[in-house]
């Protein structure tokens, strides 16, 4: 299994852990669960993360604030690594990355696919109960697929009318 | 300090954008040694020829970005089109890595039609035609998941590493295509007609997909590459399944001549591409190295 949980939080780890998600600034790097290991020698610190999606546009700024907080503890020698395997998943978005998604009203992800053999086809929405992050009815529609970032569907409320977002499980 | 210097400032060293980004390290398993007994130029060329699938089809999807039907159409295929550029981003970048050019943006802007190894239906035009759009989505994710469901397995790490991420992102691309599918075929009078046409359209290009180039059979010997023509039975599957839901004929219609057995994979495409990579190519041609 992955670092995600490091078990010596180092200063660097810290500091790294709280840089915050570009694109859904509610969630920290660490709660996201991209942060997979962060190693510290002295004012040396190589920081490893994984994207979300083979083309997520965040990457970059996260590894640029990455670099940015880091050089501003302190830090003068900063290297922040990208891996691809194994391939990041929903289900390592952190309890309190689930929490601060509902508080800012966005329907944290269920549990993801678990895959292996042929994946079949899917022509109907998922059928999967969504609640809504207002009122917490799970009487919701899917709108659209596809919402304003990649991992996102947009949703609504059939009892108290919200629109909202819902991160797809991936 | 405006927003730009701020941006800049960010990245001090690392200042380009867009063609460009000045990140050479996409992954880190990009630099991995070759595995043993494999020939560094043919897993550079297997590389190039997923790679280009890639950024050639996500690029044509990405010219519906302000042309769609409704917004909603316009981000899912925005998204599509950035998970085929990400995955293309890779490959290109290992195809640079083992001596195919410098980098994966010489390999993207740089390079002449014949030099890219792009299957043909990746590179045909939309032409404005959302049906057509979304039949070569269909058979190009279709037969994509089933190539890269095979390369989980290879003695690669990058293609393994490629395939994994991109088993996830390639079936709700087909998915996404599918239901279009279902709903033009299966929907107005005009709709499905129009899905028929599109469908029977890019039926002749879609033999060359399964296809065994001299560089894949060296390479599926060696555990490394996925073999193309394994993918027929999935794909057929697909449409199986899916056609007489949306009450569609499968198309009965020969396949699309080679050139003495050349095509896509070894650099012999339809006039179509050239077009393309000169509104692709054009800007960064201009400007080389050009940074903002």
């Amino acid at each position: 299994m992955v670092n995600r949980t490091t078990p010596v939080r180092s200063r660097a780890w810290e500091i790294a852990a709280a840089v915050r998600d570009p694109e859904m600034p509610m969630l920290t790097l660490a709660d996201l669960g991209v942060l997979r290991d962060v190693t510290e020698d002295g004012d040396r610190v190589t920081v490893t993360i994984t994207p979300t999606y083979s083309g997520c546009p965040a990457l970059t700024e996260m590894r640029a604030d990455l670099q940015r907080s880091l050089t501003a503890a302190g830090y003068r020698d900063v290297e922040v690594r990208t891996v691809l395997s194994p391939a990041w998943s929903t289900d390592w978005i952190t309890e309190d990355g689930r929490r601060a998604l509902a508080e800012h009203g966005v329907a944290p992800p269920g549990p993801a696919p678990r895959r292996g053999g042929p994946v079949p086809l899917t022509l109907l929405p998922p059928s999967d109960v969504v609640r809504c992050p207002r009122c917490g009815s799970p009487a919701t529609e899917e709108t659209s697929r596809f919402g304003p970032t990649a991992c996102t569907a947009l949703r609504r409320c059939t009892a108290c009318r919200e629109p909202f977002q819902h991160m797809k499980e991936l | 300090m405006t927003v730009f210097d701020a941006l800049s400032d960010a990245r001090d060293e690392h200042g380009q954008w867009a063609f460009g980004t000045g990140i050479e390290d996409v992954a880190t398993e990009i630099t991995a040694p070759v595995p043993d007994g494999v020939d560094a130029a043919d897993l550079a060329e297997y590389c190039l020829m997923l790679g280009d699938d890639a950024l050639v089809c996500g690029h044509r999807i990405s010219e519906w970005v302000s042309n769609a039907p409704e917004l909603e159409e316009e981000v899912a295929l925005a998204n599509t089109a950035l998970d085929l550029i990400g995955q293309a981003r890779l490959l290109l970048s290992r195809a640079a890595h083992l001596g195919a050019g410098a980098d994966e943006d010489e390999l993207a802007f740089q390079r002449n039609e014949d030099r890219f190894r792009n299957v043909a239906l990746a590179e045909l035009t939309d032409d404005g035609d959302f049906g057509h759009a979304i039949a070569r989505l269909l058979l190009f994710s279709s037969w994509r998941l089933a190539l890269l469901q095979r390369l989980l397995g290879s003695r690669d790490p990058v293609l393994a590493a490629v395939a994994e991420k991109g088993v996830k992102e390639v079936a709700y691309h087909r998915d996404y295509a599918a239901r279009w599918t279902l709903r033009l075929g299966d929907g107005t009078e005009q709709s499905h007609r129009r899905m028929q046409a599109a469908l029977d359209t890019v039926w002749p290009y879609v033999e060359e997909l399964y296809r065994v180039s001299d560089v894949e059979e060296r390479l599926i010997a060696a555990g490394v590459a996925a073999n193309p023509a394994e993918t027929r039975a999935d794909v057929d599957a697909v449409l199986d399944e899916l056609l007489p839901q949306a009450t569609l004929t499968r198309p009965d219609r020969p396949p699309r001549g080679t050139v003495r057995g050349r095509a896509g994979r070894q650099g012999v495409h339809t006039e179509q591409l050239g077009h393309m990579l000169a509104v692709m190519q054009s800007l960064a041609r201009q400007h080389p190295g050009a940074k903002w």
